[in-house]
């Protein structure tokens, strides 16, 4: 299926007017946005993402700049042409609790009927259908009220679904859902923006499922503005740094996460025999204020700073040389070895280990 | 509408019909079945008086009641729904007090002579003018305060402080008027569907009929309003213009019903509730007309309630609305959280 744009911004202002005058938010965006991909906008929280989706969805205008829809300029559209073209998915609480999940995805019909809303065997007929893409199809006459948080959001995007939009706009869409439901929803979407060749673009907090699910990337910050590009290529260039313009805060690129800074009194020397034990092996001891060093990076420079887990925050006192740094060696989850002055203790669980730990070290000052 | 809707609607339409024949026997003066039955079909064989009774009063009072019902119950839906407040009425966002003051002004400040039985032409159109200003005023000012006013409470009681505004001016106007138009005030805010004479009556179904139209149209915007502005907007309703039909509809339902039977409480506020727990839908496809159905029925037994004593006299409209509106709020308020339309 031949991608398209769907959305095209030209050196975009967007805002909104206050009683002094303008507010920018962000000025001179350009970017593109196409059918067939799951895009997700990431950002933190008060740097203009639901500015943006507003501005988007027409809820607002923009401040200045060019904003194309399917190549036609979005105040020029009319607002029932606009109800066919962009369908939004909200957090919103409705008052729609005594309306069945039928009759709520039906309402999405409304820029398609006439003017009492009458359903015709088309309308039902795609009504039913997408029922069945979204899943939702089981719980069609049930009350909305009777709904988990995860099955309402499905149906919220069935009825953005069942107007036939070419882009779908999600503010959040999983915000207050479990991850069972957060990857469901976010795995829907992927979905449908390929089967149904739709461009879709959320907002979301997630973004350990965005940088599984998204095929590209939006990237808000006050600093840079937005950065957009295909999810591998955005982390690869270390742009997940950017994000958040806190400097105790940094991406795991290796594992795609972020963490918070350690403050570390004591270091310790780690070996483990694998990967996976090595990484959670280093986790323990970050959270309990040890910088680790690796085996490896002793025998070359020893650059504390630099390690691969945790900053230093502070200057560990008891650093002499690599020879008397305490040690662990983790040779599986069930033998746990620290050697500390020449002492040696093993451990069967990290319970234990902590325990151990908490025992030989002193906290510092 | 679905199934249940046709059910109810059905079951209404046979109560309103047999309450409309119970309105008819009843009343101060005992008229005979058979008398009432050759009257209504035409046989001119009945005393006069029985006839001007029946065809001059009763029927116009059965009739007035069953339009009032609908209006108010519909204006009563139509507020709840686009409030987003399942305590809106007519009466608590202070427009049937716009309408109070603006019928005070007209039969009050006119000298007082005005009083509530003696109509013309000219005067019926100056008090529905009237209502229809002073709710139209109010409502604009709620309107301009609910731009500054996000929380729907503090909205409601902006509402009842503009109630109580009104209520002092209409004091005034009580102060300063003659004893005749003061009593003539008193009576018609106790309420009566016996306001209307078989004169005025196509006029007042004129206008019931056109807000009541008003408001069928409004069936579809008003179900996307349940979703919130937001996704109604995205939808291709426009607002602006949705908000505006649906205050001339409540306005001019409001007005019309205020202007002759006086304010009456409870049936705008109660009926959609008792619509909506016998429906368990918040659908308008088959909200509004039930609403409008039993909003009918439940004026034709008050009605009947208040004609009821009949020799002994009559009860005001105003005492009896209460004591079938307000259990029905209070069983939804306690029962809130079972009760799917709430979440």
């Amino acid at each position: 299926m031949e991608k398209r744009n769907v959305i095209s911004a030209t050196d975009l202002s967007i805002g909104y007017h206050t009683n002094r005058g303008e507010k920018q938010v962000h000025q001179h965006l350009s970017f593109e946005l196409h059918s067939g991909e799951l895009t997700c906008l990431l950002g933190a929280n008060g740097t203009g993402k639901s500015t943006l989706l507003r501005t988007l969805s027409a809820s607002q205008p923009a401040l200045s700049g060019k904003l194309l829809i399917e190549g036609k300029a979005l105040e020029e559209y009319s607002e029932r042409d606009r109800s066919r073209i962009i369908g939004i998915v909200l957090t919103d609480k409705t008052q729609a609790g005594g309306l069945t999940v039928y009759e709520l995805v039906a309402l999405g019909r409304q820029p398609h009927t006439g003017f009492f809303g009458r359903l015709h065997r088309e309308d039902h007929r795609i009504i039913r259908q997408t029922l069945d893409a979204v899943g939702i199809a089981h719980k069609a006459n049930n009350y909305m009220t009777e709904l988990s948080d995860g099955e309402r959001q499905k149906t919220m995007i069935a009825k953005a679904l069942v107007q036939e939009c070419p882009l779908i706009l999600l503010d959040e869409p999983t915000a207050f859902l479990d991850v069972v439901s957060r990857i469901e929803i976010m795995s829907l979407l992927h979905r449908l923006a390929i089967e149904q060749n739709k461009a879709i673009l959320l907002s979301t907090h997630d973004i350990e499922q965005a940088l599984v699910l998204a095929d590209k990337l939006w990237l808000l910050s006050k600093e840079k503005g937005l950065l957009h590009g295909v999810t591998e290529d955005l982390i690869l260039q270390q742009r997940m740094d950017d994000l958040f313009s806190r400097k105790d805060i940094k991406f795991d690129y290796a594992h795609g996460v972020y963490y918070p800074e350690v403050d570390c009194q004591h270091s310790i020397m780690v070996e483990a025999s694998d990967d996976v034990l090595l990484h959670w092996t280093i986790n323990a001891l970050n959270r309990h204020g040890f910088a680790c060093l690796l085996k490896s990076q002793t025998e070359e420079v020893m650059d504390l700073f630099t390690s691969q887990s945790g900053l230093i925050k502070a200057n560990p006192t008891d650093i002499k040389s690599p020879t008397t740094l305490p040690q662990l060696k983790a040779v599986s989850a069930e033998n746990l070895i620290l050697i500390k002055d020449g002492l040696q203790e093993v451990c069967t669980s990290f319970e234990e280990l902590l325990n151990v730990i908490e025992k030989y070290f002193q906290p510092l000052g | 509408m679905n199934y249940k809707g046709v059910k109810y609607g059905i079951i209404l339409i046979a109560t309103i019909l047999l309450l409309i024949i119970a309105n008819l026997l009843f009343g101060s003066v005992h008229i005979p079945a058979s008398a009432v039955w050759n009257i209504i079909t035409n046989n001119a064989t009945e005393k006069a008086s029985w006839s001007f009774i029946i065809m001059e009063s009763r029927v116009p009072q059965a009739i007035t009641a069953l339009l009032c019902g609908a209006a108010l119950a519909g204006s009563g839906l139509m507020l709840q729904t686009a409030f987003n407040n399942p305590l809106a009425g007519p009466s608590i966002l202070g427009i049937t007090s716009g309408a109070n003051l603006g019928v005070a002004l007209v039969m009050l400040a006119g000298g007082g002579t005005l009083a509530a039985g003696i109509f013309n032409l000219s005067n019926f159109f100056s008090v529905i003018l009237g209502a229809f200003v002073g709710s139209m005023l109010v409502m604009g000012l709620i309107l301009f305060f609910s731009t500054l006013i996000k929380s729907n409470i503090m909205l409601l009681i902006t509402g009842i402080m503009i109630g109580y505004i009104t209520s002092s001016a209409i004091s005034l106007l009580n102060f300063f008027a003659t004893a005749e138009g003061v009593h003539s005030y008193i009576i018609w805010g106790m309420g009566n569907f016996g306001g209307v004479s078989l004169q005025q009556l196509p006029y007042f179904t004129i206008f019931c009929v056109a807000g009541l139209l008003m408001a069928i149209l409004l069936i579809k915007p008003l179900n996307a309003l349940l979703l919130g502005t937001r996704y109604a907007e995205n939808l291709g309703i426009n607002i602006r213009r949705t908000r505006n039909l649906l205050l001339v509809a409540t306005g001019l339902l409001t007005a019309v019903t205020t202007a002759f039977c006086g304010p009456i409480a409870f049936i705008g506020l109660a009926v959609p509730h008792m619509a909506r727990l016998m429906l368990g839908t918040s659908n308008h496809n088959s909200l509004l007309p039930i609403t409008l159905l039993t909003g009918g029925v439940i004026a034709l037994l008050c009605n009947l309630i208040c004609i009821l004593p009949g020799e002994s006299g009559i009860i005001p409209l105003n005492a009896v609305t209460p004591i079938l509106g307000a259990p029905v709020i209070i069983y939804v308020i306690i029962n809130q959280r079972k009760i799917q339309y709430f979440n």
